[in-house]
C-alpha cells in the first residue's frame, strides 16, 4: 500500500525536492487518530490513499479479485478551489480472474468537484467511481463502484470489527532512517455484489480489506521498491506485511490481527519473504510465488498469484493481484509489488 | 575500346555546347519547378499535420455550448456521470508585441498536452500546474512576441502550431480573466461502458463529430492541388524541351554511331553508353534543378505562408526545411524525365539496321496519319474528365474534369491545327502560298509536342489570370459594400465603450454597434451578429439573394440574414426556417456574400441578439461621418480616451490590409505563370532547332527552284509565328473553360462561395501577341541559320540523295 510513495518519489525527482518534506506536514508519532475526521483527506500531507482490495468468489464458483484505489497527491501543502488547487487525484480500478485482468485509471484535480473525499458522511469519489458510507456508520458500511471500457462493478461492504491501527497506534515506520506514515485498516469487510465483465455478469461474495495511509516523506534514497501482502486466513486471523527492498536485507514490517481484532506489531526482520517462482510479465521478471514465514506466529506458507499477469499498466505501472495461501495456514489475500524493472 | 567509343560519343557535346546547355537547362528547369512546388507543399503540409496532431483536437468529437462558454460545473457533471471529457479554454490575449491565441487545457486529461511537459525533462508538474504556471509556444511564436514580459515563463516547443500559446487551464483562466469558463470539451476516445446518453446529462451542449476533413484541410487542399498541378505542368513542359534536344543529339550522331558499329562496337554496348550518358546528364541537371527549386521555393515560401495564414488562418512556418525524400524525388523525376524523353531515341537506335544512313527518320511526334487517333484520344480524355466530375464529389471531381480537359485539349490540338491548315492550304492562291501552308502542315508533327506545351501554358495563364482578376474585382467591390462605415472603433472594456459611444453620438452621423454571440448550426461554429436598423446596411450590404421585404423582416425580428458559405453548406435559402439556439428560430430572408471567411455567419436584429445570447460584449462600433472629417475624429477619439492606434481604424486602412492579404495569394500564381510561359517558349525554340536538320532536305529543292535564302528565312519566321498565334487563339476558349471550372466548380467546393466571372479580352489579345512573339523569337535562330547557310550545304542535300 505504499504505492504513491513511488509516484511521489518520481514527482520529487521532477521537482528536485530532495528527501525532505518541503513545507508539508510530517507524520508524528504522538498524533492520535480520530474518526470520522481522519477518514477524510489530509491536504497538508503530500500523499494519501484509500485502498480497497477484495478476494471474491463468483456464483460460477470461480475466484475473483477486485481493486479500488483513490490516490491524492499534493503539489503544494495547501488546498484551493477551482483549477488553481495544487491537489491532484488519481483512481485505479481492476477486476482479476484466473484468466482475465481488466484495469482502468482516472485523473482529476481537486477543487472543482471532480474528485475528493468527505469524512462524514463518508464519500470518496473520482468521476463516477465512488466509495460511499452509509450515514452514521463511519466506514463500516460502504457502497463501491467503478467502471472502465471493458468492466464495471457494484459492491456492498460491511464490517463489524473495529479499525486496525497499524504500527504504533497508527504510526507506521517505513525504514531504519525513520521515514513513516499514518496508517490504519479495516481488514474484515464482508462483500457482496456484481461484476460486469465483457461477456458475462457475475454475482460475487467474499472478503474486503481497506487501507488508509498518508504521509509526506518518500522512501529512503536506497530503497528501490516493495512487496506488500494482505492475507486473510481461514482461521479468522489476518496479516499485513511488507518488505521495502534495498541493496541489503531490506526493511520488513508486519501486523498480526487476531480474529477478535486485537493486533500485534512485529519489528524489522520478523517477517521472512522468499521469492520461489518468477514469471515474465510485460517484459519484466516478477516473482509470482512466495514463501512467507513469520516464526513468531508459527506461520510458514506459500503465496501464489491467481493470475500472474495482474499487471497494472497505469501511468505508474506496478503488479497487483489476488493470491491463494497454502502451508501452515490456508486462505486468500492480495499482493502488490513495485520496482521490478 | 569502350572508353574510346564513349569519348567519341561525348565529343558531340563539345562540338555542340549550345545543345548541351539547352538539354541541361531544360531538364534543370523542369526539375526545379517541380521540386520548388514540392518543397512548398511539403513544408505547408507538415506544418498543419504537426499542428493537428499536437493539439489532438481535430480527431476528437467536441461539446460546445450555444451561449459560448460552458460553465465548469457542466464539465464536472459530465465527469461524475462517467463521460471522459477534457476541457479547453481558449481566448485571444496580447503577449509582448502580438495578439496570440491562448489555449488552456487540463494537463491531466488532455490527450497530448503532457507531451509538452515530457519534452522539457527538467520541468515538474508543480511548475506547470501551480502559479505562475508555464506557457508553451513554437520558437517562431516566441520570437514574434518580442522580449517583453509574459504573465508566466514561456518555453519553446517545436510541436506547436505558430500563433498558438498552450498552457494549463488554471494558468489560462488567470491570464484571460475567465475563471470557471470552458470554451469546449473534447470527448476522449476511450469511454467506459454503460454510459448514460449525453442528451440526458447535458441537453444544452452540442456534440460535434470529429472532422476528418476540416475547414483548414479543405481550403488548403485546393491551394496545394493548384500548386501541384502547376508543378506537373511545368515538368511536362520541361520534358518537351529535353525530348527535342535528345532527339536532335541522336539524329546528329547517327554518323558517329554507324562508324562505331562498323569498327565493331556492339549495338548493345553503344546503347548502354548512350544510356549512361543520359543518366549522367540527368544527374547533373537534376542537381542543378534542385538548387533552382530550393531558391524558387525559398523566395516564394514567405508569400505562400503569408497567404495561408492570412487567408485561411493556417499556420505555416516561414522557413524551409528539406527532407531527404525531397532530394530523392527531385533527382528521381529528372532521371525518369530524361528516360521518357530519351526512350524513343534509344528504342529507334536499337532497331536500326547496321549500316543505315542518316536519313529522313522522324524523331519527333506523331505523323499526320496519326491525327485521327490523337483526336479520338483527346475526345475520350475530355469525356473521362466529365465523367470524373459526375462520379466524384467535391474538389476531386473538379480536378478530374480539369485534368481530363487539359490533357484532351492538348491531344486535340495537332489534329485541329492540321485541319485548319489543310483548309487554308486548299484556299491558298499561288505556288508559294500553297507550298507555305502545305509545308507548315507537314512540319506540324515535329512541332506538335512544343505546341501542346504552349497551349497548356497559355490556357493556364488565361484561366488562372481570369480567376485572379475576377476574385480581385469581386473582392474590392465587396469590401466597399461591406465596410461602409468610415471608422471602426474597439474599446478595451464594456464600460469604456459606453463612454465612447456617448462621446461619439453628438460628433458623428451615426454610431453602429457591432455585437455578436457564438452559436452552432449543423455542428459548425457560427458567429451571430446583431445589427441596428440603419440605412447604412440597407444601402450597402452585399445581398446575393433576398426576399423583397428583407430589411423590414430583419428589423422586426422575424427574419435572419446568413452568409453564402452557411447557405450553401446547410442548403438554407430565403424562405427556409433555421434554428440559431434552442429558443431562437427565424426565417432566412436574405443571403449575403462573405468572401474570405471560412465559417458560417448570421445576422439578426440587435434586440434579438441581446435577448437570446448572454454576455454579448459591447466594445466595437462602426462610425458614420463624412470621409473628410474621419481622420480628425479618429485622432480626437484616440486622445480623449487614451486608445492605442489599433483601436480606431480607418476603413481605408482596413481595406488596404485586407487587400494586401489577397494580393499575396496571387503573387505565387503570377510567378509560376510567367515561369511556365517562359518554359513553353523555350520548348518551341528547341523543337525548331531539332527540326532544322530535318528541314534542310525539304528547303533545298525550294531554294533550287529559285527562292532566295532571305525569302526562305522570312517564311520560316512567319511559319513559327503563325503556328504560335493559331495555338494562342485555340488556347483562349480552353483558358476560359478552365477559369469557369476554377470559379464555379472548384471554388464553390473549396471555399463555399461562387465568384462572378469577369472577362478580360485585352489580356487575351496581349497574350496572343506574346505567344506570337515567342514563336517568332524561337524561330529567329533557325531562320538566321537558314539565311546564312552556304549554298554548298544546300547543294549537298542533292549529292547525298543520289
Amino acid at each position: 500500500m505504499l504505492f504513491l510513495f513511488g509516484s511521489a518519489a518520481q514527482a520529487q525527482g521532477f521537482a528536485d525536492l530532495g528527501s525532505t518534506a518541503q513545507g508539508f506536514a510530517v507524520p508524528d508519532r504522538n498524533t492520535v487518530l480520530s474518526f470520522p475526521r481522519d477518514h477524510g483527506a489530509h491536504p497538508r500531507f503530500r500523499i494519501e490513499w484509500w485502498y480497497l482490495t477484495a478476494t471474491l468468489t463468483g456464483s460460477d464458483g470461480q475466484p475473483y479479485g477486485v481493486q479500488w484505489t483513490l490516490f491524492r497527491s499534493a503539489l503544494r501543502p495547501q488546498d484551493g478551489t477551482g483549477w488553481q488547487t495544487p491537489q491532484l487525484w488519481m483512481g485505479h480500478a481492476a477486476v482479476t480472474s484466473a484468466t482475465e485482468h481488466h484495469i482502468a485509471e482516472r485523473m482529476a484535480r481537486g477543487g472543482i468537484g471532480q474528485a475528493g473525499v468527505i469524512a462524514a458522511p463518508f464519500t470518496a469519489w473520482i468521476d463516477d467511481w465512488a466509495m460511499i458510507g452509509d450515514i452514521g456508520t463511519g466506514m463500516d458500511s460502504l457502497s463501491l463502484t467503478a467502471r472502465g471500457t471493458e468492466f464495471r462493478y457494484d459492491l456492498k461492504l460491511h464490517a463489524d470489527t473495529p479499525l486496525v491501527l497499524q504500527g504504533e497506534r497508527g504510526y507506521s515506520v517505513k525504514s531504519a532512517d525513520g521515514q513513516a506514515s499514518h496508517y490504519y485498516s479495516q481488514p474484515a469487510f464482508d462483500v457482496t455484489g456484481t461484476l460486469y465483465l465483457p461477456d458475462r455478469d457475475v454475482q460475487v461474495t467474499g472478503q474486503g480489506w481497506l487501507d488508509r495511509e498518508w504521509s509526506s516523506q518518500p522512501l529512503s534514497a536506497n530503497q528501490s521498491g516493495w512487496d506488500w501482502f494482505s492475507l486473510s486466513f481461514d482461521s479468522g486471523a489476518r496479516m499485513m506485511g511488507f518488505r521495502l527492498r534495498d541493496s541489503g536485507a531490506g526493511y520488513t514490517s508486519a501486523t498480526w490481527i487476531a480474529p477478535d481484532g486485537t493486533t500485534q506489531s512485529l519489528p524489522d526482520g520478523a517477517l521472512q519473504l522468499t521469492p520461489l517462482t518468477s514469471q515474465k510479465v510485460q517484459g519484466r521478471t516478477i516473482p509470482t510465488r512466495w514463501r512467507v514465514a513469520l516464526p513468531a506466529r508459527q506461520l510458514d506458507i506459500v503465496v501464489d498469484a491467481l493470475n500472474a499477469q495482474s499487471w497494472m499498466e497505469t501511468s505508474f505501472p506496478y503488479w497487483e493481484g489476488p493470491v491463494s495461501i497454502s502451508g501452515s495456514h490456508t486462505g486468500r489475500g492480495y499482493l502488490e509489488m513495485t520496482g521490478y524493472d | 575500346m569502350k572508353r574510346a567509343a564513349f569519348m567519341a560519343l561525348l565529343s558531340y557535346w563539345r562540338r555542340q555546347p549550345g545543345q548541351l546547355v539547352t538539354l541541361l537547362l531544360g531538364l534543370a528547369l523542369a526539375t526545379g519547378l517541380w521540386s520548388a512546388v514540392q518543397a512548398i507543399n511539403d513544408q505547408a503540409r507538415s506544418s498543419y499535420a504537426l499542428a493537428a496532431e499536437q493539439l489532438g483536437a481535430r480527431s476528437l468529437a467536441t461539446l460546445t455550448s450555444a451561449t459560448g462558454a460552458i460553465p465548469l460545473k457542466r464539465y464536472v457533471t459530465l465527469r461524475r456521470a462517467g463521460w471522459q471529457v477534457s476541457p479547453v479554454l481558449e481566448g485571444r490575449v496580447r503577449l509582448g508585441n502580438r495578439w496570440v491565441t491562448l489555449m488552456g487545457v487540463d494537463f491531466l486529461s488532455h490527450p497530448t498536452a503532457s507531451t509538452m511537459q515530457e519534452q522539457q525533462p527538467e520541468l515538474a508538474p508543480v511548475d506547470v500546474l501551480t502559479p505562475p504556471g508555464r506557457l508553451f509556444a513554437h520558437p517562431a511564436t516566441v520570437d514574434a512576441l518580442g522580449p517583453g514580459k509574459t504573465p508566466a515563463p514561456i518555453l519553446r516547443t517545436d510541436g506547436l502550431p505558430i500563433g498558438i500559446v498552450l498552457t494549463d487551464i488554471a494558468t489560462a483562466e488567470r491570464i484571460l480573466g475567465r475563471a470557471g469558463q470552458i470554451s469546449r470539451l473534447l470527448v476522449l476516445s476511450d469511454q467506459p461502458r454503460d454510459l448514460p446518453a449525453l442528451s440526458e446529462i447535458v441537453p444544452d451542449l452540442t456534440l460535434t463529430a470529429p472532422q476528418r476533413e476540416t475547414d483548414i484541410s479543405r481550403l488548403t487542399d485546393s491551394f496545394h492541388m493548384n500548386l501541384t498541378a502547376f508543378g506537373f505542368l511545368s515538368f511536362a513542359v520541361g520534358l518537351f524541351i529535353v525530348h527535342g534536344t535528345i532527339g536532335l543529339a541522336f539524329e546528329q550522331r547517327r554518323g558517329t554511331i554507324r562508324t562505331l558499329r562498323a569498327l565493331g562496337v556492339p549495338l548493345a554496348a553503344i546503347s548502354r553508353l548512350l544510356l549512361i550518358e543520359l543518366m549522367g546528364l540527368a544527374l547533373v541537371s537534376g542537381a542543378l534543378g534542385l538548387v533552382m527549386g530550393y531558391l524558387v521555393a525559398a523566395s516564394l515560401l514567405p508569400d505562400v505562408s503569408a497567404t495561408l495564414r492570412g487567408l485561411y488562418g493556417a499556420p505555416v512556418q516561414g522557413g524551409l526545411s528539406l527532407r531527404p525524400s525531397w532530394f530523392v524525388s527531385g533527382l528521381g523525376m529528372a532521371m525518369v524525365g530524361a528516360l521518357i524523353a530519351g526512350g524513343q531515341g534509344l528504342g529507334t537506335l536499337y532497331r536500326l539496321p547496321l549500316l543505315s544512313a542518316p536519313g529522313q527518320q522522324r524523331w519527333l511526334g506523331a505523323s499526320l496519319s496519326q491525327m485521327p487517333v490523337m483526336a479520338t484520344a483527346g475526345a475520350i480524355c475530355i469525356g473521362l474528365g466529365g465523367l470524373g466530375l459526375w462520379l466524384f464529389e467535391g474538389l476531386l471531381g473538379g480536378f478530374a474534369l480539369l485534368a481530363g480537359l487539359m490533357l484532351g485539349a492538348a491531344l486535340l490540338l495537332p489534329p485541329m491545327l492540321a485541319f485548319v491548315l489543310g483548309q487554308i492550304a486548299r484556299r491558298a492562291k499561288g505556288v508559294v502560298g500553297e507550298w507555305f501552308w502545305a509545308d507548315l502542315r507537314s512540319t506540324l508533327p515535329g512541332l506538335s509536342l512544343a505546341l501542346m506545351a504552349l497551349l497548356l501554358a497559355l490556357a493556364t495563364n488565361i484561366g488562372v489570370g481570369t480567376m485572379v482578376s475576377s476574385f480581385r474585382l469581386t473582392f474590392t467591390g465587396w469590401l466597399d459594400q461591406r465596410l461602409a462605415a468610415e471608422l471602426y472603433v474597439t474599446a478595451p472594456k464594456d464600460d469604456i465603450a459606453q463612454d465612447i459611444e456617448a462621446w461619439l453620438i453628438p460628433r458623428s452621423d451615426a454610431v453602429l454597434p457591432i455585437r455578436y454571440g457564438e452559436g452552432h448550426i449543423l455542428g459548425q461554429p457560427v458567429r451571430v451578429y446583431g445589427i441596428a436598423d440603419h440605412p447604412t446596411y440597407r444601402n450597402h450590404w452585399p445581398l446575393i439573394d433576398a426576399q423583397p421585404d428583407v430589411w423590414q423582416r430583419l428589423g422586426d425580428g422575424s427574419g435572419v440574414l446568413i452568409n453564402e458559405q452557411l447557405a450553401r453548406r446547410a442548403d438554407l435559402w430565403p424562405g427556409a426556417r433555421m434554428t440559431l439556439t434552442p429558443e431562437l428560430s427565424a426565417e432566412v430572408v436574405g443571403v449575403y456574400s462573405d468572401y474570405g471567411n471560412p465559417n458560417g455567419q448570421a445576422i439578426v436584429a440587435l434586440p434579438v441578439l441581446l435577448a437570446h445570447f448572454k454576455g454579448v460584449a459591447n466594445r466595437q462600433f462602426g462610425v458614420r461621418i463624412p470621409q473628410a472629417r474621419a481622420a480628425d475624429l479618429a485622432d480626437d477619439l484616440r486622445q480623449t480616451f487614451d486608445l492605442p492606434a489599433s483601436a480606431v481604424l480607418d476603413q481605408s486602412a482596413i481595406k488596404a490590409r485586407s487587400l494586401a492579404v489577397f494580393e499575396k495569394t496571387f503573387v505565387v500564381t503570377a510567378a509560376l505563370n510567367v515561369l511556365t510561359l517562359g518554359v513553353a517558349s523555350f520548348a518551341i525554340l528547341t523543337s525548331l532547332l531539332t527540326l532544322w536538320t530535318l528541314r534542310l532536305p525539304q528547303v533545298a529543292p525550294i531554294w533550287a527552284l529559285g527562292m532566295t535564302r532571305r525569302k526562305l528565312a522570312q517564311l520560316e519566321l512567319l511559319r513559327s509565328t503563325a503556328l504560335a498565334a493559331l495555338t494562342a487563339v485555340l488556347a483562349v476558349p480552353l483558358g476560359l473553360l478552365l477559369a469557369w471550372i476554377l470559379l464555379a466548380v472548384i471554388n464553390v467546393d473549396a471555399f463555399g462561395w461562387r465568384l462572378p466571372m469577369y472577362i478580360f479580352p485585352w489580356d487575351w489579345l496581349l497574350l496572343t501577341a506574346l505567344a506570337s512573339l515567342a514563336g517568332a523569337v524561337a524561330a529567329a535562330l533557325p531562320a538566321h541559320r537558314l539565311r546564312s547557310t552556304p549554298p554548298s550545304d544546300l547543294l549537298k542535300v542533292f549529292s547525298s540523295e543520289s
